[in-house]
């Protein structure tokens, strides 16, 4: 038998997949796939002291720097209010429970970008637990939410002929969220919109930019492969870092379901390993075995005191959340009649959002169709609103879809004129052509210039004078 | 009663230390830590079963500072970098490390 033609038969769904092997995934598999984000909080000042929080923009390096985010002996951290007021609201917009007892724990280890050779992070309290992200192809529970500080910036150069690496302090000890999901994604597009989604809700409460290319948003998955119909979680998982766009999120765990799938029909383990992933070649790398499982040392920090809120203070953060996307697209649905897929994509963004709802108002008072506004506006077939431009959008609007009030005999006038002008017509319509209609349409529109009449008048003032005839 | 303590914990201890230590260092290691170990032992003589469990002596709750930049206490660049051994364009410099992280 030639060898390359394998029996269908005997190797069932396996064999389409070791045939088509660049077609992707194989049935026989399913994804398993949680995200790790980490977002890096707007305050004015850092996490545990008063330096200046805006590494991006800093004029050099090493300039927003003091005793305590350098890690000198002797200095004392304090923890920000407001960053941990921040991470509570995130927790009750994404629907977690607040541990109204937390504190803060040293994790242990050494890098020149980690100057107290620990980082201040949460251990086993963190201030959120237990949320969810809903997405259009299920529920993504959210782990815990907790909130730690970021490490220095490296840079690696050639200095003098020398390979070294240089280090910034500017963004040592700037506050970091980080959320956890449970491995519930199941596909690389459902972790995209997983992501996507946090960063608008974390957006509209305003509390980060999540610029993700000046790695103000990281993104990290955790995947691994089950075979279809299988319980529990695989013995393995590949984690993949250095993500830094949503694009490059799918297309990292896509290339991680066709490597592991391939391994996997081969019969080989696959290692619990730190992957990298390399835009530019669309593929991921391996960077570090994890058999050395990381030993951090936690324990708490005994410089911070531990924090307690009363659940009167967690109320009170939950009455000042502002509306989030979902809740807003539901509420335009209600009160302007505008379809899901015009509201959501159209509350995506807050700010726009806002102008959105200005332009939807007024359009409203104005007795304009909302919907098929909305739908003007998604379909950019009208000036873009902007502040600015609320009244210029919405004359354009009108005189697309308004219809002008036009008198009677003006609009008989029109129709006689054209009939006039076309005398077929007649003898087509008493023959049934029914096609004429829409000429004779046409042609009283032009006839009546600038006005735009209702098109149901219209139409049916041309049928009237028709029977006449 | 002496904790046994193994030529390959006394490895993974340093190694987490980040202080490399030399073969015959380790072995000695490994009767220092007993010995060690051994009189932290004594400590359990001390009846705690009255003690509450903590992880702090202060017993201050909700220590926090607003969010305001203090321009004060922030170290200019060169202030930032007078204490390291060796700088580059206001950066602090080491020898290259791997990108792995």
């Amino acid at each position: 038998m030639p060898t390359k033609k394998l029996p269908v038969g005997i190797l069932g769904g396996k064999c389409k997949v070791l045939i088509q092997e660049n077609k992707i995934m194989p049935n026989t598999y399913e994804l398993v796939c949680g995200l790790e984000i980490h977002a890096e909080l707007k305050t004015a000042s850092k996490m545990f002291c008063g330096c200046k929080n805006d590494p991006f923009h800093a004029p050099q390096p090493n300039t927003y720097t003091c005793p305590v985010c350098l890690g000198m002996p002797g200095a004392l951290p304090v923890a920000n209010k407001k960053a941990i007021e921040w991470t509570i609201k995130l927790g009750l917009a994404l629907g977690c429970k607040i541990n109204l007892f937390s504190k803060f724990d040293r994790k242990h280890y050494f890098y020149p970008d980690l100057p107290k050779s620990y980082q201040i992070s949460q251990y086993d309290i963190p201030f959120c637990y237990d949320g969810v992200v809903e997405t259009s192809e299920g529920p993504v529970r959210i782990t815990r939410i907790h909130l730690e500080e970021d490490t220095g910036k490296l840079l690696h150069r050639s200095v003098n002929g020398a390979e070294v690496s240089l280090i910034d302090f500017n963004r040592s000890s700037v506050p970091l969220i980080e959320i956890v999901s449970e491995p519930d994604i199941k596909t690389a597009s459902q972790a995209k919109e997983y992501a996507k989604k946090l960063r608008q809700i974390i957006r509209y409460l305003d509390i980060a930019d999540c610029d993700m290319e000046q790695g103000g948003m990281r993104l990290e998955a955790n995947t691994s492969l089950r075979v279809v119909g299988e319980q529990g979680l695989p013995k393995y998982k590949v984690e993949v870092k250095n993500i830094n766009s949503f694009r490059f999120l799918e297309q990292a765990i896509e290339f991680e379901m066709q490597r592991q799938a391939k391994l996997l029909d081969a019969g080989e383990s696959i290692p619990q390993e730190t992957r990298g992933y390399n835009a530019t070649e669309g593929k991921t790398f391996s960077q570090r075995a994890k058999e050395d499982a990381a030993d951090y040392r936690y324990f708490p920090d005994p410089d911070l005191p531990p924090i307690r809120f009363t659940q009167a203070q967690i109320d009170g953060f939950t009455a000042d959340l502002p509306e989030l996307p979902a809740a807003k697209a539901a509420r335009w649905g209600r009160e302007y009649q505008i379809e899901a897929r015009f509201a959501e994509p159209l509350t995506a963004e807050k700010d726009e959002a806002a102008v959105f709802e200005t332009l939807f108002s007024q359009a409203q008072t104005q007795k304009l169709d909302c919907n098929k506004l909305a739908s003007s506006v998604y379909n950019k077939r009208i000036t873009w609103p902007t502040a600015e431009s609320i009244e210029k959008t919405l004359m354009e609007f009108a005189a697309q879809f308004k219809t002008d009030t036009v008198d009677t005999s003006q609009l008989e006038q029109a129709v006689e004129k054209v009939l006039a002008e076309n005398p077929d017509v007649i003898e087509k319509f008493k023959a049934g052509n029914m096609q004429v209609l829409g000429f004779m349409m046409g042609q009283t529109m032009r006839q009546l210039g600038g006005i735009k009449p209702d098109p149901q008048l219209v139409r049916e003032t041309i049928g009237k004078i028709l029977k006449t005839k | 009663m002496t904790t046994q303590i193994t030529l390959q914990q006394v490895q993974h201890v340093a190694q987490l230390a980040n202080i490399p230590i030399s073969d015959i260092q380790a072995q000695n290691f490994v009767g220092a830590f007993e010995e060690t170990l051994g009189v932290i032992e004594n400590l359990k003589e001390v009846d705690t079963s009255k003690i509450e469990p903590t992880h702090q002596v202060t017993g201050l709750e909700n220590v926090m500072r607003e969010d305001v930049v203090d321009e004060q206490h922030m170290f200019s660049q060169a202030e930032a970098l007078a204490n390291a051994k060796r700088t580059s364009s206001g950066y602090f410099v080491v020898p290259r490390i791997l990108d792995n992280d």
